[in-house]
């Protein structure tokens, strides 16, 4: 009775459902599903495949010797090298870069975020000027640190002219994860403390600055990483010889990981490349794992409000 | 509880009238001005270290054999000062880069925000960020070493690729900044609000016509910023093109097999060897710095531009 009224109804809920499946496995759309999903894979699948390759190539030099002997530009001496005096470098550079560059990164955000007035035309400037300087080629900062602070200032092809150098590449990094780690700290939190009678600096350094420390941790860490990365201002620096010591001053000689790797690389000999490679893994390996805590302390501890 | 209440009501007062004397909060503020100058001295300088040597150079070497002239070789006996054929490396170099790194990176954000599950995006996305911190010294050896010799052994005819190109140098290049270009645009994107992709949903659009006609259009100017900041990278990238690209400079270059100094590889390249100070070679180096840090800021005010306005859509 009920039955014959309702098999001409029953296409029509049916209808709307057939027409979404008949839309999912339209040819197009899955065409561009797949290819928007081969772009993903083949960037990873690429870097990955990358980044393996230099693992193997590198396999049978990672091994202490990697840490405990000198460079070598002899082929003869290659089986006993290393790069000892690279990685104590890149330890004493990036000491110094968190030294200096991580006050004056985090000064200049707060000052930026709770003082500056953002009408003023000189703040404003002031925040160009950062944001054009985050985009300034690293070998500009090289030319910066020969014409200025390597022969103007006479301190010479140095540890701490490296250091100065990769601080003020890396200073932009920090200065914009500051500001926006910041940026992040309610209004809210600073009124109660002004309510409480606290200043302007007790407010800062009480209140806004502890709820920051994630995000500034995590850009802090980035800049410091992409430091241990950066080889092009060091060439333009003369760190381009075999040093087999080990730096022992500010003023000492130096050279640094990534230098050692390119100074391999442009060996004609073909032993090189495969010591170029255990020290790839080496430099990968500290920069890799430094972005991985930086990722971690910023998903994991950052305050949503 | 009275006298109480008066202490704390008077120290509050006197909290307040000192709190403008006191010396910690003057001595913080200098602090604070102290550093945010050194961002702008660092750029001074920067001017000041290129426009010194520049401007000796420029005495010595008209600018119009400087731009229409096309040899570069300061290194030779017989000397030429015309900067195109670094000029056109770089271009090549960062066309291919772009051939490749656009459509991938552009590819890859369109699938993280539209397509994959909110997990495969939570795991995917700081990995992406993971690979943009990969020294690009790492890039310059995998190019020489592995990508290379494939391209020669792949290569269908005879005069294939030298052991130092442009090809192989653009591409490792191009590999290099797909997680820049991803990453921002996946940011872009993902700012998009919810609402545009409902209304579309609602007037019966399908999941590419969303995102092709809806989130892609409202996030563009995000996806210019990253493609402008791709394209600054690979201008102002030295270690690729250094070690994989190769140094001829006699000549302008536009066939990719071949290898070609770019600007930054040429600045790389004399400085690794002994010039003398004050020396014509010395100030070429700064004179082709200064090209190259003009060119990069006029990329960089492009993209501020562009990112400021993809701010004040959404925020």
């Amino acid at each position: 009775m009920s039955a014959p009224t309702l098999t001409p109804t029953r296409p029509e809920p049916s209808a709307p459902g057939a027409a979404l499946t008949q839309r999912r496995s339209r040819p197009g759309e899955v065409a561009f599903r797949l290819a928007m999903q081969s772009c993903l894979v083949i960037a990873f699948g690429v870097l990955a495949s990358l980044l393996a390759w230099v693992l193997i190539k590198g396999w049978n030099r990672l091994d202490s010797r990697l840490w405990t002997e000198m460079p070598t530009g002899l082929t003869s001496r290659l089986d006993g090298a290393g790069v000892q005096s690279a990685l104590v470098g890149t330890l004493w550079i990036i000491s110094l870069v968190a030294v200096i560059c991580l006050p004056i990164g985090i000064l200049s955000a707060i000052y930026l975020e709770e003082y500056a007035d953002n009408t003023r035309w000189y703040n404003r400037l002031l925040e160009l000027n950062i944001q054009n300087l985050a985009g300034v080629p690293s070998i500009i900062f090289g030319i910066l640190g020969l014409g200025i602070i390597a022969r103007a200032l006479g301190l010479g092809f140095t540890v701490i002219t490296a250091a100065i150098v990769l601080s003020l590449l890396v200073l932009p990094v920090v200065i914009i994860a500051t500001r926006e780690a910041i940026r992040a700290v309610p209004q809210s939190i600073r009124q109660a403390s002004y309510a409480l009678g606290a200043t302007k600096w007790q407010t800062v350094s009480r209140q806004v600055l502890p709820s920051a420390v994630p995000g500034i941790a995590t850009g802090s860490i980035l800049a410091l990483s992409r430091a241990i990365g950066e080889a092009a201002p060091l060439i333009v620096l003369g760190a381009v010889t075999f040093i087999t010591f080990n730096p022992d001053g500010l003023d000492s000689a130096y050279t640094a990981l990534p230098i050692q790797i390119y100074t391999f690389i442009t060996r004609p000999q073909a032993e090189f490349a495969e010591l170029a490679a255990g020290a790839i893994v080496l430099l990968l390996a500290i920069v890799l794992v430094m972005n991985s805590i930086a990722i971690f302390v910023r998903n994991r501890f950052e305050k949503r409000w | 509880m009275t006298t109480s209440t008066q202490s704390a009501g008077s120290v509050a007062g006197n909290s307040l009238r000192r709190g403008r004397r006191r010396p910690i909060e003057s001595i913080v503020q200098v602090l604070l001005v102290a550093a945010a100058l050194v961002s702008i001295v660092t750029t001074v300088g920067i001017v000041i270290a290129l426009a010194d040597p520049t401007i000796e150079f420029f005495q010595q070497v008209s600018l119009v054999e400087f731009f229409t002239t096309t040899s570069w070789t300061p290194t030779f006996a017989q000397k030429a000062y015309g900067v195109l054929p670094l000029v056109s490396a770089t271009l090549v170099v960062t066309a291919i880069a772009l051939i490749i790194a656009v459509p991938i990176g552009l590819g890859s954000a369109i699938y993280l925000s539209e397509y994959a599950k909110p997990a495969t995006r939570r795991v995917l996305k700081p990995i992406i960020e993971l690979l943009a911190g990969v020294p690009t010294v790492v890039y310059g050896f995998v190019a020489l070493f592995a990508l290379n010799p494939l391209l020669q052994k792949w290569w269908p005819t005879d005069n294939g690729p030298g052991f130092q190109n442009l090809l192989i140098a653009g591409i490792a290049m191009g590999i290099m900044i797909v997680p820049t270009i991803a990453s921002i645009s996946e940011d872009s994107m993902a700012a998009v609000p919810r609402s545009l992709r409902e209304g579309a949903y609602a007037l019966a659009s399908t999941k590419m016509q969303v995102s092709t006609r809806v989130v892609v259009p409202a996030a563009i100017s995000g996806i210019v910023a990253a493609v402008v900041l791709g394209v600054s990278r690979a201008v102002g990238e030295t270690m690729i093109v250094t070690i994989a690209g190769g140094l001829t400079s006699d000549r302008v270059v536009f066939n990719p097999l071949e290898g070609a100094a770019t600007m930054t590889a040429f600045i790389a390249n004399i400085s690794s060897g002994d010039i003398p100070v004050g020396s014509l070679d010395y100030d070429s180096v700064f004179a082709v710095g200064a090209l190259l840090f003009l060119i990069t800021f006029a990329l960089n005010a492009v993209s501020i531009r562009m990112v400021r306005r993809f701010r004040e859509v959404y925020e």
